[in-house]
């Protein structure tokens, strides 16, 4: 059983690659690339795989996973300046793809027992465009 | 590996007619869908891509081509049309959801290799929303 909670966050970045120019990181990233920065308000569904508990017919309690996702993800990131306020983005590009990347990487080991696993990431940077991570494995279809 | 989904809108009339069936049959079958004036959508179709990021990009797809192929492909032959009588693939298939997530999957894979000739991204599949409550999903790979 897939199990889903969604949570939100607002904050701002640069899609620049410090190892290109000016001018081939506007041609790579357009817009994205304005050097002041720009914002999304970001969604983001967390999906775990798991059999629900015999006693409390639950896969996790809601409320426990509203509390690790506040902590892990909305604090860090809500009203930030992703290159310059939340590491890795001081390295990576902060796209959509490596956002989704490293909430993975914040989530998985917290979220995974003997009775559960991340199942998948998805990040919506607008209604109208969204990735998902599903770990090195390519995600079902 | 990443899935990157693309979400845009057309708005198109079509009517559900089958030259295989009598009248009859076909208002039975495809009722208040049948009438002969046709009807529309705001269809929302979903075009989602599988691959790597890329090292310098940080991107597993470059979504202006994405854009310019399904705006070329899909909205400019789709937008406010009639998909029976201007879209010659629905000139002897009825224009059901199901055909036409078929249709712009084959568009989408027959010119996918002119703006994205790499071994990445790959077209995972086409989800088109007649209505909000009315979806239909497709496969890259159920057709050729």
């Amino acid at each position: 059983m897939v199990i889903t909670r969604k949570i939100e966050f607002s904050a701002s970045h640069i899609c620049r690659n410090p190892q290109l120019s000016d001018e081939e990181n506007r041609s790579l990233f357009g817009s994205a690339a304005n050097p002041h920065g720009h914002g999304h308000n970001y969604v983001v569904e967390v999906s775990l795989e798991g059999d629900p508990d015999p006693v409390t017919g639950m896969v996790l309690d809601l409320k426990e996973l509203k509390e690790i996702l506040t902590r892990e993800i909305v604090d860090p990131y809500d009203h930030r300046f992703l290159n310059y306020e939340v590491p890795p983005f001081d390295r990576e590009v902060p796209t959509t793809e490596n956002i989704a990347r490293d909430i993975w990487r914040r989530l998985e080991s917290r979220l995974t027992d003997h009775r559960k696993k991340l199942h998948s990431i998805r990040v919506y940077e607008t209604p109208d465009l969204y990735v998902d991570y599903c770990g090195e494995r390519a995600c079902s279809a | 590996m990443f899935r990157v989904t693309r979400r845009y809108q057309f708005a198109a009339s079509h009517r559900l007619h089958s030259d295989q069936l009598g009248e009859k049959e076909n208002q039975q079958l495809y009722g208040k869908c049948n009438n002969p004036f046709g009807h529309g959508h705001n269809y929302v179709v979903e075009v989602s891509a599988r691959g790597p990021a890329d090292a310098v990009s940080g991107r597993a797809i470059d979504i202006d081509r994405l854009d310019g192929l399904v705006r070329r492909q899909v909205l400019e032959p789709f937008d406010h049309r009639n998909l029976n009588a201007e879209v010659a693939a629905f000139a002897k298939v009825v224009p059901t959801s199901e055909n036409l997530g078929y249709e712009i999957c084959r568009r989408l894979k027959r010119n996918w290799k002119e703006v994205f000739p790499g071994q990445w991204p790959k077209l995972e599949k086409v989800r088109i929303g007649e209505t909000p409550r009315n979806i239909f999903e497709v496969c890259a790979d159920e057709i050729e």
